[in-house]
């Protein structure tokens, strides 16, 4: 190996050797030139897949005009702020900012003690009904949500819910695929740690809340994040129960902001990137452990 | 104890999940509105639907989407995952770029990809016409608005099969590809008869969810062409959300949605049963 890295190869060596660590070399620069186009390749790629939040920052600091004048570029002419002044007064964007952060965090807070209280049960209990509990559970995942979605809004239009920020929230908290993915983790855990504190004396729900809880932390930040970003950036659901824009959460609020004035273009690009960058901004912290989160339960 | 644990969660999923659904079945053999009596007419939704050329548009849109959109994202995920899987600089940086489609919301980027496309001021239109091919009116044109909604969903979805891709190849031992390379075996063959045998497994789980996905497109379709134009992006779940939310046609609305069900479960199936009979040990 150290042939091939020295930077003199050929000083007195045998002739064998020699030949040897050119053949080497050689690999080694193919090798060195199909990772320089792969990387090429796959910087072209990033470039295509970043293009529409590329696009969306440099028309939110843009004008009209500009816009209009020089649809090609991605440089803005005349720098303006303008636009992020404008979506404020626009649209109720601090009303639904403010809908979105409490629906999103409500439902991810609420569905990760629901969901871990379930999965625990299912892991680390015998109970009768365990196994119908859990294909139950399996069954509702394979259930496309849009199906519930009418009875649940004639449900919620008798309770007159519709429009409320309970209505909004209390069907969506829980669900089975993060009762099933903390589930596997709970499998998973050593039984010792439980029976030794129960040894102590330790009831069930301290088990449960000091030990088990702390555990799963990594598993509870994947699910809590998927939580999270499900509704965050759900569309369909706040469109059916908010009819009134002071209720709306932050996608349906632009998704019909742009329905009914589709040229605002500035303005609806600041709204827009304010609207994801909450995401964004959480996704860059935790973006390692929950790509391999989602890798290592996806398949199980 | 354990039903104190539980109970919340089956409550839930009791009252949200099951109960609409069998009440979804039930409303699809009734003529309910959103007000007014409802009456019991049996199978006459279903028959109507199957003469409404409304529906079989949207089944016809929603399958051709399905048909172009999982195989492409699910290849593209492939070969991202194959690049990806190998040693390179800035690996995790473009492992998350490819990924970060699926972190955003897709009723807002979508805002996003309608303007890129539109005559007017849209990026896109603008560098396409630069090239020589026009896109006319964008995704108000016909020929244009379901590529425009394909490509969305391919941009959308693709990183997050890389991810699933990326587990799989991951629990292939390294030994048996590091032995056919010292056997000589090109790196085509090895992907052929070692990578590509070995990921029958997660090649099936990420095309059935892939079709899944596809079957319950909405948000692109609904922000960037409204089903339109002439209805053709108008998918299924885009005609359940108008005939029931719009026209109210609750009845109507709810067997439509039972038919995206039927299909959804199928395909679940197939996967339940693919994996029962024959899953690949190694």
């Amino acid at each position: 190996m150290a042939t091939t890295v020295s930077p003199h190869p050929n000083r007195s060596r045998p002739r064998a050797l020699a030949t040897t660590s050119v053949s080497h070399r050689r690999s080694k620069a193919r090798e060195r030139l199909s990772t320089a186009l792969v990387v090429a390749l796959l910087m072209a790629v990033s470039a295509f897949v970043l293009l529409p939040v590329v696009w969306m920052i440099s028309a939110s600091f843009r004008t009209q005009g500009d816009l209009v004048g020089n649809p090609g570029s991605l440089l803005p002419q005349v720098f303006t702020l303008e636009n992020y002044a404008n979506v404020w007064q626009r649209i109720p964007f601090g009303r639904q900012l403010l809908n979105t952060v409490a629906f999103a965090s409500s439902v991810t807070a609420i569905s990760l003690l629901i969901d871990a209280m379930a999965a625990y049960a299912l892991a680390r209990f015998n109970f009768p009904g365990r196994e119908v509990a859990f294909i139950l559970i399996i069954v509702t995942l394979m259930i496309p949500v849009q199906v519930t979605f009418i009875p649940l809004y004639q449900l919620l239009a008798q309770l007159g819910w519709i429009n409320t920020f309970h209505g909004l929230v209390v069907p969506r908290i829980a669900d089975a695929f993060g009762i099933f993915f903390l589930r596997q983790f709970f499998l998973a855990l050593p039984k010792d740690l439980e029976d030794a504190a129960r040894v102590d004396g330790a009831g069930e729900v301290t088990i449960f809340a000091r030990i088990m809880l702390p555990l799963a932390t990594p598993a509870l930040l994947t699910v809590g994040m998927f939580t999270l970003l499900a509704n965050w950036n759900d569309l369909l659901w706040p469109l059916l129960v908010t009819t009134d824009a002071q209720m709306q959460t932050l996608p349906a609020g632009l998704a019909l902001f742009k329905g009914q004035h589709s040229s605002d273009y500035g303005m609806l690009m600041a709204g827009s990137l304010l609207a994801l960058l909450p995401m964004i901004v959480a996704f860059f912290f935790v973006q390692r452990r929950f790509i391999e989160g989602i890798a290592t339960t996806g398949m199980k | 104890m354990a039903y104190a644990f539980i109970a919340p969660a089956v409550a839930r999923l009791g009252l949200v999940v099951f109960y609409p659904t069998i009440s979804s079945l039930i409303t699809s053999l009734t003529d309910a509105q959103i007000i007014g009596p409802r009456n019991f007419i049996g199978l006459g939704n279903y028959a109507e639907l199957f003469r409404d050329p409304r529906f079989w548009n949207a089944l016809r849109n929603t399958s051709l989407y399905a048909v172009v959109t999982a195989p492409i994202s699910v290849g593209l995920a492939l070969i991202f995952a194959l690049l990806l899987n190998r040693r390179l600089p800035a690996r995790g940086v473009f492992r998350s770029v490819i990924f970060f489609p699926f972190i955003v919301s897709l009723g807002i980027i979508s805002i996003a990809w309608a303007f890129m496309l539109d005559p007017q001021v849209g990026i896109l239109a603008a560098w396409l016409s630069e090239i020589g091919l026009p896109i006319g009116n964008g995704v108000r044109d016909p020929a244009w608005a379901m590529p425009a909604v394909m490509v969305v969903g391919i941009w959308r979805n693709t990183g997050f099969f890389m991810v699933l891709y990326l587990a799989g190849l991951q629990s292939i031992p390294r030994e048996i590809n590091e032995a056919a390379e010292i056997d000589g075996a090109s790196g085509l063959r090895r992907f052929r008869n070692i990578t590509w045998p070995l990921l029958a497994n997660t090649s099936l789980f990420v095309i059935v969810i892939a079709a899944i996905f596809s079957f319950q497109a909405f948000d692109q379709m609904y922000v960037m062409t409204s089903g339109g134009p002439f209805f053709s992006t108008e998918t299924m779940v885009m005609l359940i959300y108008s005939a029931g939310f719009k026209d109210y046609r609750l009845g109507y609305a709810s067997a439509v949605s039972w038919i995206l069900v039927i299909i959804v479960l199928a395909f679940s199936l197939i996967q339940i049963g693919y994996f029962r009979k024959k899953a690949v040990q190694y």
